[in-house]
């Protein structure tokens, strides 16, 4: 009982100049005027307005936003993705559904054969992306998940993905020629 | 019945023209666009009139439209009459005001002539005097104690604050009318004698009088407006006035913080429209009396009806009669002008400062502006029994 600490803090003390507020008062109308005229500017450049006019001008996202899911494309225009089920496994909102199917080319053993993204499960994480050990998944299109009205929209299978896709500059599986020698 | 026709169309043009005018103007403009740009936003831009969104202006027109379809509402326990007629009792007495203020001066049907010192007349200072018959075209009404009239009116509008905040039956409303006619009672003292130094220097009550003896010159340079040989009161009177339309930073009788919205809580569809719009008369009324008694009305300094005298010297462009006419119209301008200076000025305190606490404000009255108007008031009288 009574071991509070207690901490003195000391009052700014107020000098006449604060206390009569006239000055003060002046000071903050300047401050505000200031705003008031600049943003009157007519050239709207000057102007120090932060709002934007939403659904007519567009949102300017940055380079690093997480938006929709794309697939990256092979050379030849085949999906990257080998089927490894890393993003479908990390995936916390469980969105990710893949089946696998064996590929013709011996030297890529798996594709999927089917790949689903529940764009209205998805919590936008991007753990998936960070999940994916050959670059096949990114969700840097810039475009955000648009509203749904009809669900089984919002349902984006390989070949809707792989249109979002495009060329990943890493390469796959790694150099072979200088492996062999 | 010539005049009865005038008066009315003196009643048009200053009440519904420009009043109502600026007050719904201002409503707009002045409270969405102006605290936008205060902010750093953009403000209401999406009502347009034929595609063009005319700086927001169609919102007005918008917001009308809103407000005469929404469903009126009477609380079942409220005096449905007193309910009723509160709106109204709160804006007449924000346009009532207005049948005293002076636009221009009275219209001289004869030449009018500028007296000035050294010409013979022995008078002291710069007044037009008019060889034929003033008549009375830019005021409604011609009043030997406008001043009075004015105040009497204005302190009206505290019944319909009163009776909104107790007709409503709701604690807000309640708490809202009391704070209210507090607030406006304890202010319009300190007003009213912020004022009286004012008149004891005219020496009248006749706001065109007042007016008139503002286009004095001092020493031949300085104007003699309020402002000038009355800066404390101004200040007073600028500060009361403030706290007289109950916006912010004296916004208390509807602090949505605190009690809902005051007195207005219970009112809903045109009912709240005429309370809000009786704000922003009252904000318009008391920027137009803050101009005819302490920046000089429709005076320009150094502009007569006559010419224009600077240093001793006369220039009458385009000849007198030409002069005349182009001398009214600069005086209607000039005196519009200054209402909307002290009318953008009040809405730049409202964004600027914040509210004060319920006991703040009445310190401000009671101990510091009132003290402070007496002090001014008998100084002033003293000066006057000294010197004058």
């Amino acid at each position: 009982m009574g071991n509070v600490n207690v901490k003195k803090v000391d009052r700014i003390q107020q000098g006449l100049w604060e206390k009569s507020y006239i000055p003060e008062i002046l000071r903050g109308l300047s401050v505000t005027a200031r705003h008031f005229f600049r943003n009157l500017n007519p050239n709207k450049e000057k102007r120090t307005i932060f709002t934007r006019d939403y659904p007519e001008e567009p949102t300017v996202y940055s380079d690093r936003y997480r938006g929709l899911h794309r697939l990256m494309l092979r050379e030849d225009g085949q999906v990257r993705c080998v089927a490894c089920m890393c993003c479908s496994t990390i995936c916390p909102a469980d969105c990710i559904h893949i089946e696998a199917a064996e590929h013709d080319d011996p030297t890529i053993e798996k594709y999927p054969d089917v790949f689903v993204i529940d764009e209205l499960r998805c919590i936008v994480c991007g753990l998936c992306v960070e999940a994916c050990p050959c670059d096949a998944i990114r969700m840097d299109t810039g475009v955000h998940i648009p509203p749904y009205t009809e669900r089984s929209t919002a349902f984006y299978d390989r070949d809707h993905l792989m249109e979002l896709g495009g060329l990943s500059q890493a390469k796959q599986g790694g150099d072979r020629s200088v492996a062999k020698s | 019945m010539v005049e009865v026709l005038i008066s009315l169309a003196k009643i048009t043009v200053i009440v519904f023209v420009f009043v109502m005018g600026v007050a719904s103007a201002m409503t707009l403009l002045g409270d969405r666009k102006q605290s936008a740009k205060i902010q750093n936003r953009i403000g209401p831009s999406q009502a347009t009139f034929f595609g063009f969104s005319l700086f927001g202006f169609p919102h007005f027109i918008a917001d009308g439209i809103k407000m005469v379809l929404k469903e009126n509402i009477t609380p079942k326990n409220a005096n449905k009459f007193l309910h009723t007629i509160a709106p109204a009792l709160v804006f007449m007495p924000a346009l009532i005001g207005w049948s005293v203020i002076p636009f221009m001066d009275h219209y001289c049907t004869g030449s009018v002539t500028t007296l000035v010192p050294g010409d013979g007349s022995g008078v002291q200072h710069y007044t037009e005097v008019c060889d034929g018959e003033w008549k009375n075209y830019f005021s409604i009404m011609h009043m030997n104690a406008g001043v009075l009239f004015a105040f009497a009116i204005a302190a009206v509008s505290v019944y319909g604050a009163a009776i909104a905040g107790w007709a409503s039956n709701s604690k807000f409303s309640l708490l809202g009318g009391l704070r209210s006619s507090a607030q406006m009672i304890s202010y319009e003292v300190s007003m009213g004698l912020s004022l009286a130094g004012v008149l004891m220097i005219y020496g009248t009550l006749n706001i065109n009088e007042m007016v008139r003896m503002q286009g004095h010159l001092i020493g031949d340079w300085l104007p003699m407006w309020g402002i000038v040989i009355q800066p404390v009161a101004f200040f007073l009177f600028m500060l009361a006035g403030l706290a007289e339309t109950k916006r912010a930073p004296f916004d208390l009788p509807e602090g949505e913080s605190e009690i809902v919205a005051g007195y207005i809580t219970e009112y809903s569809s045109m009912k709240f429209a005429m309370m809000q719009l009786a704000e922003y008369a009252a904000t318009v009324f008391i920027a137009a009396l803050i101009t005819v008694v302490f920046l000089g009305g429709w005076q320009i300094p150094y502009v007569y009806a006559d010419g224009i005298r600077i240093f001793g010297g006369v220039w009458t462009p385009f000849g007198e009669e030409v002069w005349y006419w182009i001398s009214i119209v600069l005086r209607i301008g000039a005196i519009t002008f200054k209402i909307l200076f002290l009318v953008w000025l009040q809405f730049m305190m409202r964004w600027t400062l914040p509210r004060f606490r319920y006991d703040q404000v009445m310190t401000l009255g009671w101990k510091i502006l009132l003290p402070l108007s007496i002090a001014n008031l008998f100084v002033t009288a003293l000066i006057l029994a000294i010197i004058w």
